[in-house]
């Protein structure tokens, strides 16, 4: 993976640090990408979830449901993780039943994210199962309902994990429009600006950033260009704006900006559309669609 | 810019074949039925780049094209105002004004009014629907829609056959309104103060949708405006069980939305074809009509 500019000298001066290049995360590397060479067709869904949210109805009835719909669709992959992460305290079992799931009804589309939740005593073996046992390739985490933010040292120290097993950490800022949450299970929208010096401290950490708020979009916020600098990742299930993508990659060309549904949360189809609405060049659809998520994925050697 | 010279470029206008005909897109997201189908947008704002609004309105318009949308209620050119003044409001709708000159061929225009300036608002509204070229009535924020001062507009409304389109938000269940934010709740007291005339909710209660189909369901005269909150799934289902799709609009609210998230909730949704084709188009030009068809246009 090509080291962000920003990182470059802070990379630099961890060259000897002995990165762990896992063998399981290697493995599992065709149901991730899926099989073949990249190609125009690939689409890989960073955001997906299954399970029903507490407190609105899902459409997927059951997993064969999603992953029939995700393929008429096109989708080639599908980064997994499971709602029970978000309420749950047993995450072990959650994230036990996501891989069985995915491994079981997943027909080689749904790559399970196991949700980590580092406030939660012996919060490190959870990462050792999700990479050791389900042959994960990263993790989802959701700080705002877990309860700590993203300057949190204890959150530094399960990126300094994930990162020595080579695993890509996704970090959840939304879930749901802080106007409208039930009043019994209301969650901030988290700030991602401790984000760079987080990153500082643990420059080989691989992040990507889910439901990003349209402040934390907006083309012209100088903190996501600096995050693209970093290297950070987004999706595109909470871009908004006319021809949003178009506009943010005319702005931020660097940035990872990977396709993401927040299915079945959002309707499927308000993500893929967002591909049409935007005049983009052929490469800039091919990282869309596929690209940015790969590169987050790249295993360290 | 007089009252002849408006009716007649718009008129001249709408005999024309649409400048660019939506595109045929052929993305999985569209049914077959639905390609080419021509979707009309009750709720949006041009605020896409451009020199002038008319250079603004032609920005919007090729993006609109991708996705298949042919026909477009614009209102409240930028900068917005909460509490706008007569001529803050005034200037908005000039913009809108110019815009309708050259693009009436694919734009509606919706008068922007803050019924607390009454008179001025009734001014207003003469000026841009009874003799202008405007089709209907935006109201945002300026005052809580219950309020007596929108009688006189509705009434005035109904004479001209104009479309009301009245934003409406539940934040935090309304503890996090703005000081004058309607809610889909304060929509049907005006409703039940004026029926048989046609009201839209806009964004029916944003994100609490669950609570602004509910609010609205016993008033058969205000529609549903899906747009501008997330795509969350469920709204467009639990709006067609509750109300009827003929109750039901797409609306995009851009260019703060994506026309993509709202298409995509509507196309993506678990109902008929038949009434995703209503949602899309047949229930907005049904409602336009008379408006369109007191102005001498073609739709």
């Amino acid at each position: 993976m090509p080291v962000p500019a920003g990182r470059r000298s802070i990379v630099r001066k961890m060259e000897r640090r002995p990165f762990l290049v896992s063998a399981a995360t290697v493995a599992a590397a065709p149901l991730v990408f899926g099989t073949g060479a990249p190609d125009a067709a690939d689409l890989i869904d960073t955001n997906v979830s299954l399970g029903d949210w507490p407190v609105r109805k899902s459409w997927v009835k059951s997993p064969a449901d999603l992953v029939a719909r995700l393929r008429r669709h096109g989708v080639t992959a599908a980064w997994t993780a499971s709602f029970e992460g978000v309420l749950h305290s047993d995450l072990a079992g959650a994230n036990a039943r996501l891989a069985e799931t995915c491994r079981s009804d997943g027909t080689g589309l749904l790559v399970p994210f196991g949700t980590v939740n580092p406030t939660l005593p012996d919060w490190a073996d959870d990462v050792r199962r999700c990479h050791e046992v389900h042959r994960m390739p990263g993790l989802r985490l959701y700080p705002s309902y877990h309860g700590y933010t993203l300057d949190d040292a204890r959150l530094a120290r399960l990126l300094e994990a994930a990162s020595r097993r080579g695993l890509l950490v996704q970090i959840a800022l939304t879930l749901e429009d802080e106007r409208s949450q039930n009043p019994a299970l209301t969650a901030p929208a988290l700030t991602a600006a401790p984000l760079p010096g987080l990153l500082a401290t643990v420059p080989t950490a691989r992040v990507q950033l889910l439901n990003a708020t349209s402040r934390l979009l907006a083309p012209t916020n100088p903190l996501l260009t600096r995050l693209a600098d970093l290297g950070v990742g987004v999706e595109l299930a909470t871009l908004e704006g006319v021809a949003g993508l178009e506009g943010l990659l005319a702005k931020v060309p660097a940035l990872r900006i990977a396709f993401g549904s927040h299915t079945p949360y959002f309707y499927f189809e308000a993500a893929l559309l967002k591909l049409q609405e935007s005049a983009l060049t052929p490469a800039q659809l091919l990282a869309v669609r596929s690209g940015h998520a790969r590169q987050l994925l790249a295993t360290r050697s | 810019m007089n009252r002849r010279d408006f009716f007649h470029a718009s008129a001249l206008a709408a005999t024309l074949p649409f400048a660019a005909r939506a595109a045929a897109p052929d993305a999985s997201a569209w049914d077959p039925e639905l390609r080419g189908l021509g979707i009309w947008d009750v709720h949006a704002h041009v605020g896409t780049p451009g020199a002038t609004p008319a250079k603004r309105m032609e920005a919007l318009i090729r993006i609109a094209d991708r996705v298949g949308v042919e026909r477009i209620c614009i209102c409240m050119s930028p900068p917005w105002h909460y509490e706008p003044t007569p001529e803050q409001f005034r200037q908005s709708n000039n913009d809108v004004l110019a815009i309708l000159k050259e693009w009436s061929s694919r734009a509606f225009g919706l008068v922007y009014l803050n019924p607390v300036h009454t008179q001025a608002s009734r001014d207003e509204l003469e000026r841009c629907v009874a003799d202008g070229p405007m089709i209907g009535i935006k109201l945002w924020v300026g005052t809580r829609c219950n309020r007596a001062e929108l009688d006189p507009i509705v009434q005035r409304a109904a004479e001209l056959k104009a479309l009301i389109l009245q934003h409406t938000w539940i934040k935090q269940r309304g503890k996090g309104n703005l000081p004058q934010e309607s809610t889909p709740m304060e929509l049907a007291e005006l409703s039940a103060r004026h029926p048989g005339v046609p009201l839209v909710c806009g964004h029916t209660g944003g994100g609490d949708w669950a609570l602004g189909i509910r609010a609205i369901r016993e008033r058969a005269d205000i529609r549903a405006d899906l747009g501008g909150g997330d795509p969350v799934y469920g709204e467009v289902e639990m709006a067609v069980r509750e109300l009827g799709a003929q109750r039901v609009l797409y609306g995009s609210d851009v260019n703060g939305r994506s026309f993509a998230s709202q298409i995509g909730r509507v196309l993506g949704a678990d109902i008929s074809v038949a009434d995703k084709k209503l949602i899309l188009r047949e229930n907005l030009r049904a409602l336009l009509l008379p408006a369109l068809q007191r102005k001498g246009y073609k739709a």
